[in-house]
C-alpha cells in the first residue's frame, strides 16, 4: 500500500502529529491529508488513537507537529479559533448541551456567523435532512434518544457550515438503518455543498463506502494508507487490521 | 393584620435585594462551582464610588449609571486578571484568592473612606405612596428596581445570542468551545455581570442600613442563605429563595427580636443542607460511579 | 524511625535544637510570639489532617479552636485545675465535639461542607456571649488565666517555660501525627480523598474514617487552642470568630496542603505577616495582608511546603 496522498488540492494537511494525555504519548508522528471537497477515513482498533487524532486537529490535546487548513497553519490556535476557522468537530459522546433545547443546540452551532439570514436557511436544511429534530424542537436536548442525539449533534456541525468536518465514530450505539441514513447525509453534504470531511470510525465497512481515501491506525503510528476501494479490496489488510 | 402586612411588603424589598445578590452568586456558582465570598464586598465598593459620585454633584441616576457600568468593568477586569491565573488550581486555591479579594476591597475602602459610619441618599420619595401605611416609598421602588434588573437579565439569557452563549459556557465548556464560543470571556462577562448586580444591590440597600465597609457582610449571609434555600445552581430558585429570606428575616425578627437575626440565616443555610442540599429547585446530583 | 532519611532526620534535629535555644535570645515578647507560632503549628497539623489528607473543607475549625481554649479556661478557672492537665482534657472534649459534627457533616461535600462549618464558626461567638451559659464561660466579657509559673530551680522567665511547655506538646502532638497518617488510617484518609467509591469497594468504612478524621482534626485543633489560651492567659467569645477560622484555613493553604511541614510555615505565615502587613502600611493593613495571599497564591499554589519540595527535586538534578 502506498502512502501517496490524495490527488487535488488539499483542504487539510497535518505533518508528524504527537500527542499527548499528561505524561502519555499517544500520536507518534502521523502524516495524513484531507482532499478539498473529499472525504479521509481513520479506522483503527479501540485505542490506536484515532480520538486522539481528531482532538489534536482541534487543539484539545497536548500536540506536536503541523497542522496546515487551506493553506494557513492552525497548529496552536485556541480551539474556539480552530472552529471560527471553519472547522466543526462532532466529537465522540456527541457533547449536546443537555439542558439546552434542539433549537438552543442548533443556534449554538452558528453562533460565529454574522449572516442572519442564511442561518435561517441553514435551519429549514437542517430540519429537511433530520425531520425528527424539528418535531422536537424545543424538547430538551437530553431526553433525546441517542440516535436523535447523533442527528442533533451532527446538525449543529452543519450550522456552522463548516469546510471541514471532523466526525468521531458517527455511528456509534446507533441503530443500522439510522447509520444509512446518517451516512446517506454525509454522502449529499459532502456532494452538494463540497465539505471535506475527516471521519474516525469504528464500523469500517460503511467507512470505506463513503471515503475516497483512508488511513489505518495502530499503536498511534499510521500503518497502512492509500485508496478506500483499494483497502476495500484487499483481503490481507481487511482481515488483519479490520476484522472482516 | 397591618402589622403583618408592612412586616411582609418590607421583607419583600429587602428580598428582592437578596433575590439579586442571590443571582449574582448563583451565575458564577453555575459557570465555575465556586462562590464568590468576595461579592458582598464588591458590591460595597461600588456603592462607595456612587457616594463619591454623588458628592462630587453628580444628580442620581447618572450616578447610579455610572457606578453600575464601572462595576461591571471591575468585575471583568477582576476575573481575567486575579482569578484567570488560578483558574485550574486546586478549589482551597482559589477560595484563598476570594478571601484575599474580600479583604483587600474591605480594607481599601475603609481607608480611602474612612470608617466612619455615612448616610446614602434614596431616590425615592420619603413620603410614602399615596400616605399608606404598608410599606415606604423607597421599599417600593428598590423591589421596583431588583424585579427590573431581574427581568432583563431573564431576558438577556433566554432570547439573546450571547445570553445563551455563556449559559452554554457554564454548562459544558468543552462543547462550547467546539461552536466557537471563547469561553475565558464569557466567565469574564458573567464576572461582570454579577458585579453590576452587586452594585444594584448595594446602592438599593445602603439607605436602610447605612454605608460603612462591613455593611453588606449580613446581606451577603442572606444572599447565601436565599440561594441555597432555592437551589445554589438554580437561577430561578435562588431568586425565589432570596424573597422567602427576606420576608422571614422581617417576620421572625418582628416577632422574635432582632439580635437573633443573623442566627436565623445560620438556621438556615445549616437547615437547607441537613435536610436537602440542592435547595427546593437544585438539581440533586447523582454521581454516576 | 525508619522511613526517615539521615538528611531529614538531621535537619529536624537542627531544627529542634534551634528551636530550644531561641527563647535564650530574644525578649520576653517575642518567646511569647513563638509560642503562639508552635499553638498555631499544632492546630494546622490537625486541619490539614481533615482538609489536605481527607479532603472535607472546614471554615469553622475555629470553634474547636475555641472549645478548647474555654475547656481549658472553665477548667482552670471554676474547677481550679493546674494547667498541664487542662490540654488532653481539652483535646478530649474537642474530639468527641468533632467526631460529634463529623456525623452529620458526613451527607455533605465540598461546597455544603464549606458552608455548614462556616456557620459553626460564624455562630461559635454568638452561642458563647449567650445568656444561659455566662455562668461558665463569663459573657463577654470572658475569663482571665492566671499565668503558670516555671518550675522552681530552672531560672525560666514564665514566658519561657510556657514555649517549652508547648513546644513539648508540639513534638508529642507531630511524632502522633506522622505516625498516624503514615499507617493504615492515613492512607485510608487519602483514598477516600482522591476515589471514595474506590476506596468504599476496597473495604474502606469511609464515614467512620471520616468521622474520626473530623475528631482527630478536632482533638488537635482543642488542643492548639487550649494552649494558646494559657499563653494569651485571657479568653473572650470575639477572640474566636470566623476570621479566626478563616486564618486557620489560611496557613494550612499558605503552608502547603497534605504536608507536615506545612503547619510550621503556615503557622509562621499566620502569625507574623500580619504584622508585616501593619508595619507596610499603618492605613490599610489587610490590604497588604490580602496582596501577600495573591502574591502565594500566584507563585505557590502548593503551598510552602510544596514549594520546597520543588526546590528540593530541582537542587537534586
Amino acid at each position: 500500500m502506498s502512502a501517496a496522498a490524495p490527488p487535488g488540492a488539499r483542504l487539510l494537511e497535518v505533518r508528524g502529529l504527537h500527542a499527548q494525555y499528561g505524561p502519555t504519548k499517544v500520536l507518534h508522528g502521523l502524516d495524513f491529508d484531507v482532499a478539498e471537497g473529499g472525504i479521509t477515513t481513520i479506522l483503527g482498533a479501540n485505542g490506536a488513537g484515532k480520538t486522539t487524532t481528531l482532538r489534536a486537529v482541534c487543539n484539545m490535546v497536548r500536540t506536536e507537529g503541523q497542522i496546515v487548513l487551506a493553506g494557513a497553519r492552525i497548529d496552536g490556535l485556541a480551539t474556539e479559533n480552530i472552529v471560527r476557522k471553519g472547522v466543526a468537530h462532532v466529537p465522540d459522546g456527541r457533547g449536546t448541551f443537555l439542558n439546552l433545547s434542539v433549537e438552543e443546540n442548533l443556534r449554538l452551532g452558528a453562533y460565529t456567523r454574522r449572516d442572519r439570514s442564511q442561518v435561517e436557511t441553514d435551519f429549514e436544511r437542517v430540519y429537511g435532512y433530520f425531520p425528527r429534530l424539528k418535531e422536537r424542537r424545543h424538547q430538551q436536548a437530553g431526553t433525546l434518544s441517542g440516535g436523535e442525539q447523533q442527528m442533533l449533534a451532527v446538525s449543529r456541525a452543519l450550522m456552522l457550515r463548516p469546510r471541514l468536518l471532523l466526525l468521531d465514530e458517527p455511528s456509534f450505539g446507533l441503530a443500522p438503518m439510522v447509520v444509512q441514513h446518517l451516512f446517506e447525509i454525509f454522502r449529499t453534504i459532502n456532494a452538494q455543498d463540497r465539505i471535506g470531511m475527516l471521519l474516525v470510525e469504528q464500523n469500517a465497512s460503511m467507512a470505506l463506502r463513503l471515503a475516497q481515501h483512508a488511513y489505518l491506525l495502530e499503536t498511534g503510528r499510521v500503518v497502512v494508507s492509500g485508496p478506500a476501494e483499494a483497502i476495500r479490496n484487499d483481503e490481507t489488510v481487511r482481515r488483519s487490521y479490520l476484522g472482516y | 393584620m397591618e402589622q403583618l402586612t408592612h412586616q411582609i411588603l418590607s421583607g419583600l424589598a429587602t428580598g428582592g435585594i437578596y433575590a439579586s445578590l442571590a443571582l449574582a452568586l448563583v451565575m458564577i456558582y453555575q459557570a465555575t462551582h465556586l462562590v464568590n465570598f468576595a461579592q458582598g464586598e464588591m458590591a460595597m465598593f461600588a456603592t462607595y464610588l456612587a457616594w463619591a459620585l454623588l458628592q462630587a454633584g453628580v444628580p442620581y441616576w447618572g450616578a447610579f449609571a455610572i457606578t453600575v457600568a464601572s462595576a461591571f468593568v471591575l468585575g471583568v477586569v477582576i476575573e481575567r486578571v486575579i482569578i484567570r491565573p488560578v483558574e485550574d488550581s486546586p478549589i482551597l486555591v482559589i477560595v484563598i484568592v476570594f478571601i484575599a479579594l474580600l479583604v483587600i476591597f474591605n480594607s481599601v475602602a475603609g481607608w480611602i473612606f474612612s470608617y466612619t459610619i455615612k448616610p446614602f441618599p434614596s431616590p425615592f420619595p420619603a413620603q410614602p405612596l399615596f400616605g399608606n401605611s404598608y410599606v415606604s416609598s423607597h421599599e417600593l421602588g428598590s423591589t421596583a428596581i431588583t424585579l427590573v434588573v431581574l427581568l432583563l437579565l431573564f431576558v438577556f439569557f433566554r432570547f439573546t445570542p450571547l445570553g445563551l452563549a455563556m449559559r452554554a459556557a457554564a454548562q459544558n465548556p468543552v462543547s462550547s468551545r467546539l461552536v466557537g464560543i471563547r469561553v475565558g470571556w464569557m466567565l469574564a462577562l458573567g464576572w461582570g455581570l454579577a458585579a453590576a448586580i452587586g452594585a444594584v444591590a448595594g446602592m438599593m440597600v445602603a439607605p436602610t442600613v447605612f454605608l460603612e465597609p462591613n455593611m453588606m457582610g449580613g446581606v451577603l449571609l442572606y444572599a447565601f442563605a436565599g440561594a441555597l434555600l432555592g437551589g445554589i445552581d438554580s437561577p430561578g430558585g435562588a431568586v425565589l429563595g432570596g424573597f422567602i429570606v427576606g420576608v422571614l428575616e422581617n417576620v421572625v425578627g418582628a416577632y422574635v427580636g432582632t439580635e437573633l437575626k443573623l442566627t436565623l440565616a445560620l438556621v438556615v443555610i445549616v437547615g437547607v443542607l441537613v435536610v436537602r442540599p440542592s435547595g427546593m429547585f437544585g438539581r440533586v446530583n447523582v454521581v454516576r460511579v | 524511625m525508619a522511613g526517615i532519611e539521615r538528611r531529614k532526620l538531621i535537619a529536624l534535629a537542627i531544627a529542634f535544637a534551634l528551636a530550644c535555644a531561641l527563647p535564650f535570645f530574644i525578649g520576653n515578647y517575642r518567646v511569647f510570639q513563638f509560642t503562639l507560632v508552635l499553638a498555631y503549628a499544632i492546630a494546622l497539623l490537625g486541619l490539614n489532617m481533615l482538609t489536605g489528607y481527607n479532603g472535607q473543607i472546614s471554615l469553622g475549625h475555629g470553634a474547636f479552636y475555641a472549645i478548647g481554649a474555654y475547656t481549658a479556661a472553665i477548667l482552670m478557672d471554676k474547677a481550679g485545675m493546674p494547667y498541664w492537665m487542662t490540654i488532653p482534657i481539652a483535646g478530649a472534649v474537642c474530639m468527641v465535639a468533632g467526631f460529634l459534627f463529623g456525623l452529620p457533616a458526613l451527607r455533605l461535600e465540598g461546597l455544603y461542607l464549606a458552608l455548614a462549618t462556616f456557620a459553626l464558626g460564624v455562630a461559635m461567638p454568638q452561642i458563647l456571649k449567650h445568656k444561659s451559659l455566662e455562668h461558665w464561660t463569663g459573657g463577654v466579657q470572658g475569663i482571665v488565666i492566671v499565668k503558670p509559673d516555671a518550675p522552681e530551680g530552672l531560672g525560666l522567665s514564665q514566658d519561657q517555660w510556657l514555649y517549652f511547655f508547648t513546644l513539648a506538646w508540639v513534638v508529642v502532638m507531630f511524632f502522633v501525627g506522622w505516625n498516624l497518617l503514615r499507617g493504615r488510617i492515613g492512607r485510608a484518609m487519602v483514598a477516600i480523598r482522591d476515589q471514595p467509591v474506590a476506596a468504599q469497594a476496597m473495604g474502606v468504612n469511609t464515614s467512620l474514617v471520616k468521622s474520626l478524621t473530623f475528631g482527630v482534626s478536632a482533638l488537635y485543633t482543642g488542643v492548639a487552642g487550649a494552649l494558646g489560651s494559657i499563653a494569651i492567659q485571657f479568653v473572650a467569645p470575639d477572640s474566636f470568630n470566623i476570621f479566626l477560622s478563616i486564618t486557620l484555613v489560611v496557613g494550612v493553604v499558605i503552608g502547603g496542603l497534605a504536608s507536615i511541614s506545612g503547619a510550621i510555615y503556615g503557622a509562621f505565615f499566620i502569625q507574623f505577616i500580619p504584622n508585616v502587613a501593619d508595619q507596610i502600611s499603618k492605613a490599610a493593613p489587610w490590604a497588604i495582608y490580602g496582596i501577600f495571599l495573591l502574591a502565594f497564591m500566584y507563585a505557590m499554589p502548593t503551598g510552602v511546603a510544596g514549594f520546597v519540595r520543588i526546590l528540593r527535586a530541582r537542587l537534586r538534578r
